[in-house]
């Protein structure tokens, strides 16, 4: 090797030298280099970077060694050899076997140019052993002698864990290899397991789906099963509907007034039991007053043979009712539709104590108690049940309010009823009375009071609105304008009726005594007024055949009849005694019916 | 003689007012129901007298609409026990002898 290498550095300088001399195209650096060459070696380097520059211009440096061209040419050798130069050539030593120094032939060439102790351990040796027991590695079989120093290892091994910064992944690493014998000791700064595992959830146990729940069912379809469904089915709808329906007396009219009926087998329900017991109730009436009933019915007393022009008037029933009792009757009126149901006011004619009032209905099935009651707030004057329906009731108020009450609706709240926003009457409403339904199918009704207004209600959804006809003025009509000057002293209507046929004619009777008549269309200007009576007019009614005829009573001891062309009245009927009410018979034009004050009734 | 033809009357008169369709027994709710009610009363005015028409008819109706696997018996007389998906049986009568009963299991 080294004597390869000293030949080959000689012939690299001779290699050098030839292809100096070789290159020759720039002949004077060629020259030059050549020169330098020879001459020195320890220059190369300086040599070599003098090639490289080759733009420049060559010049010798001045402490250059003169030396002739034969001695420039002549080649020295030179021979690299690996022998040390440090190193002595010559080393003897005592050998105690000759008794003489000797020289060593072979002289220790090596020279150390650098040292540098490494930290690496045999992994057997003692150092390294216990470096992996601190790590916590060691798990060198069952030697009895270590297993004391196992338990410390392991409370080591533990404590180490906690130091070591990324020491799950070394612990881990350290765990999952204590089965492995020590392969490999686990660099303890900075360790990174390659190998790692995701962590795969455990498969279902169940890979289908739950079917959706299943039942079994059964049944056989005949003909006679088929009939009995079917049955049942229209009983059931029956008794939903009769329940529905409110005024009982409408079941009473199917069955016959006089026999005694079978009662229905009714369930048990609470409902059905009122009902049944409602029906008992009627029959117990019945038989009580079964004389009575005879009478109402077919009433001929044997006097009508002797008696021709008068009648006998057979007082029938008593009506009562314990909490009206201290109240006084102040309205009546027949329902249209069930001829057996009537419906009572009670209030107070004492002006100064006014209390509240009740409504009442009666049925002649059964004169022992009300089949409706109703109280209310304040005392009532005057009602009115409508034609066609029959549920709905007008009821005018002493306080001014008119109220609505719905008979098929179980409360005894009244479904519309007139606040003082909504234009009550201010005064006491004398009268009401039930229209025709107008063109939106609502029903709407009219009233009177004592502040001089007639007024038109309607029924519109769910509330009553009011629409002034006409206000009754001393005068005449009410006739606005500042300029008339006129106090206009609204006058007091205590009564009106409606004409039967003309519809839109009606008349209002006042306490002033006058009758007017109006219309409708017009608001403020009265047909006609007639001065009827010295006193309060306290009722008005057409006749029920004769369009023309009408009749009127008041205080003031009369009643009139009165042609509605004519300003004077027909007839004159003094009966000493202010008259309260006057009403036709339904049945003849010339029959009517008066009651006073004193307390008795004509016809 | 007056029975007789009363009897009779009585009888056009109860079919005329029985033949609605009647639901026995259903668990299947409300919008389901009324759906599949129209569609038995459709198909039997429609195949009046072959009930196996009526029958398929509502079957193939009932699979493409709420799923597969319908069943449909229709008949006169008969009787029966079946398995059905919860939610799924409509049990009814109709025309006044009628009776159909239609249900699910896959």
């Amino acid at each position: 090797m080294p004597v390869k290498a000293g030949t080959q550095k000689s012939k690299q300088v001779s290699s050098q030298a030839a292809s100096q001399s070789v290159k020759a195209p720039p002949p004077k650096q060629a020259k030059a280099a050549s020169k330098k060459k020879d001459d020195d070696d320890t220059t190369e380097m300086g040599e070599g970077t003098e090639e490289w520059m080759q733009g420049k211009t060559l010049f010798k440096p001045s402490d250059q060694l003169e030396l002739t061209e034969v001695e420039l040419k002549e080649e020295i050798t030179r021979i690299l050899t690996a022998n040390n130069p440090h190193a002595p050539q010559n080393i003897v030593r005592y050998s105690f076997k000759e008794r003489a120094y000797k020289p060593i032939s072979n002289v220790d060439q090596l020279a150390i140019h650098f040292s540098l102790d490494g930290n690496m351990l045999h992994k057997d040796s003692d150092e390294a052993r216990r470096q992996a027991a601190k790590m916590g590695i060691s798990e060198r079989t069952t030697t009895t002698e270590t297993s004391t120093g196992e338990t410390e290892e392991r409370t080591e091994a533990p404590a180490s864990r906690e130091e070591a910064g990324e020491v799950e992944e070394g612990g881990h690493g350290g765990d999952s290899r204590k089965g492995k014998s020590e392969q490999k000791i686990t660099n303890q700064f900075n360790f990174s397991e390659r190998a790692s595992q995701t962590l795969n959830n455990p498969l279902k146990a169940k890979s289908q789906t739950e079917p959706p729940p299943r039942a079994n069912f059964s049944a056989s379809a005949n003909q006679w099963e088929i009939y009995d469904s079917y049955v049942d089915d229209l009983a059931k709808q029956e008794r939903n509907k009769e329940k529905q329906k409110a005024p009982p007396t409408k079941k009473e009219n199917d069955k016959s007034k006089k026999k005694i009926t079978s009662i229905e087998t009714q369930s048990d329900d609470i409902s059905k039991v009122a009902k049944s017991s409602k029906i008992i109730e009627r029959m117990v009436n019945q038989n009580t007053f079964d004389d009575i009933a005879q009478d109402f019915k077919y009433f001929q007393d044997a006097s009508d043979e002797f008696r021709e022009q008068d009648g006998t008037l057979l007082p029938l029933w008593k009506f009562q009712y314990d909490k009206a009792k201290r109240l006084a009757v102040t309205a009546l009126c027949w329902s249209q539709t069930y001829k057996d149901m009537y419906a009572v006011g009670h209030g107070s004619y004492d002006f100064t104590k006014q209390s509240r009032g009740m409504l009442l209905f009666y049925t002649l099935k059964n004169s022992t108690f009300p089949e409706f009651i109703f109280p209310t707030n304040s005392g009532v004057m005057c009602l009115d049940i409508h034609k066609v329906h029959p549920y709905l009731v007008a009821v005018g108020f002493y306080d001014g309010c008119v109220a609505v009450y719905n008979l098929k609706e179980g409360g005894v709240q009244p479904a519309f009823k007139s606040t003082a926003k909504c234009g009550k009457h201010t005064d006491p409403v004398w009268q009401v009375k039930w229209q025709k339904d107008d063109m939106d199918n609502n029903q709407n009704f009219f009233s009177v009071s004592s502040d001089g207004r007639v007024v038109s209600w309607t029924l519109v959804k769910n509330e009553l609105v009011y629409t002034d006809i006409i206000k009754l003025s001393v005068d005449g009509a009410l006739m606005d304008g500042p300029e008339g000057m006129q106090l206009h002293t609204t006058a007091c209507g205590t009564s009106f009726d409606f004409h039967k046929q003309t519809d839109y004619l009606f008349l209002v009777g006042t306490e002033e005594g006058k009758i007017h008549k109006c219309s409708k269309a017009y608001s403020s200007q009265f047909l006609e007024t007639y001065q009827a009576h010295n006193m309060a007019v306290d009722a008005v009614h057409w006749n029920h055949f004769h369009p023309k005829v009408f009749i009127s009573c008041s205080s003031d001891w009369t009643v009139k009849i009165w042609d509605h062309t004519i300003r004077t009245p027909m007839f004159t009927f003094d009966l000493n005694a202010a008259v309260g009410d006057v009403a036709w018979a339904p049945y003849s034009s010339t029959v009517f019916a008066a009651v006073t004050t004193d307390g008795k009734v004509r016809a | 003689m007056a029975e007789p033809a009363e009897g009779k009357k009585e009888e056009a008169d109860y079919k005329r007012v029985h033949s609605f369709p009647l639901v026995r027994h259903t668990d299947m709710p409300e919008e389901m129901r009324v759906e599949t009610m129209e569609l038995c009363v459709t198909a039997c005015e429609k195949y009046a007298t072959n009930n196996e028409n009526a029958a398929k008819m509502i079957k193939e109706s009932m699979d493409k609409k709420f799923g597969s696997s319908w069943h449909v018996v229709i008949g006169e007389g008969f009787g029966f026990e079946v398995t059905h998906e919860v939610k799924n049986l409509l049990y009814m009568f109709f025309g006044g002898s009628l009776a159909v009963c239609v249900w699910k299991c896959s």
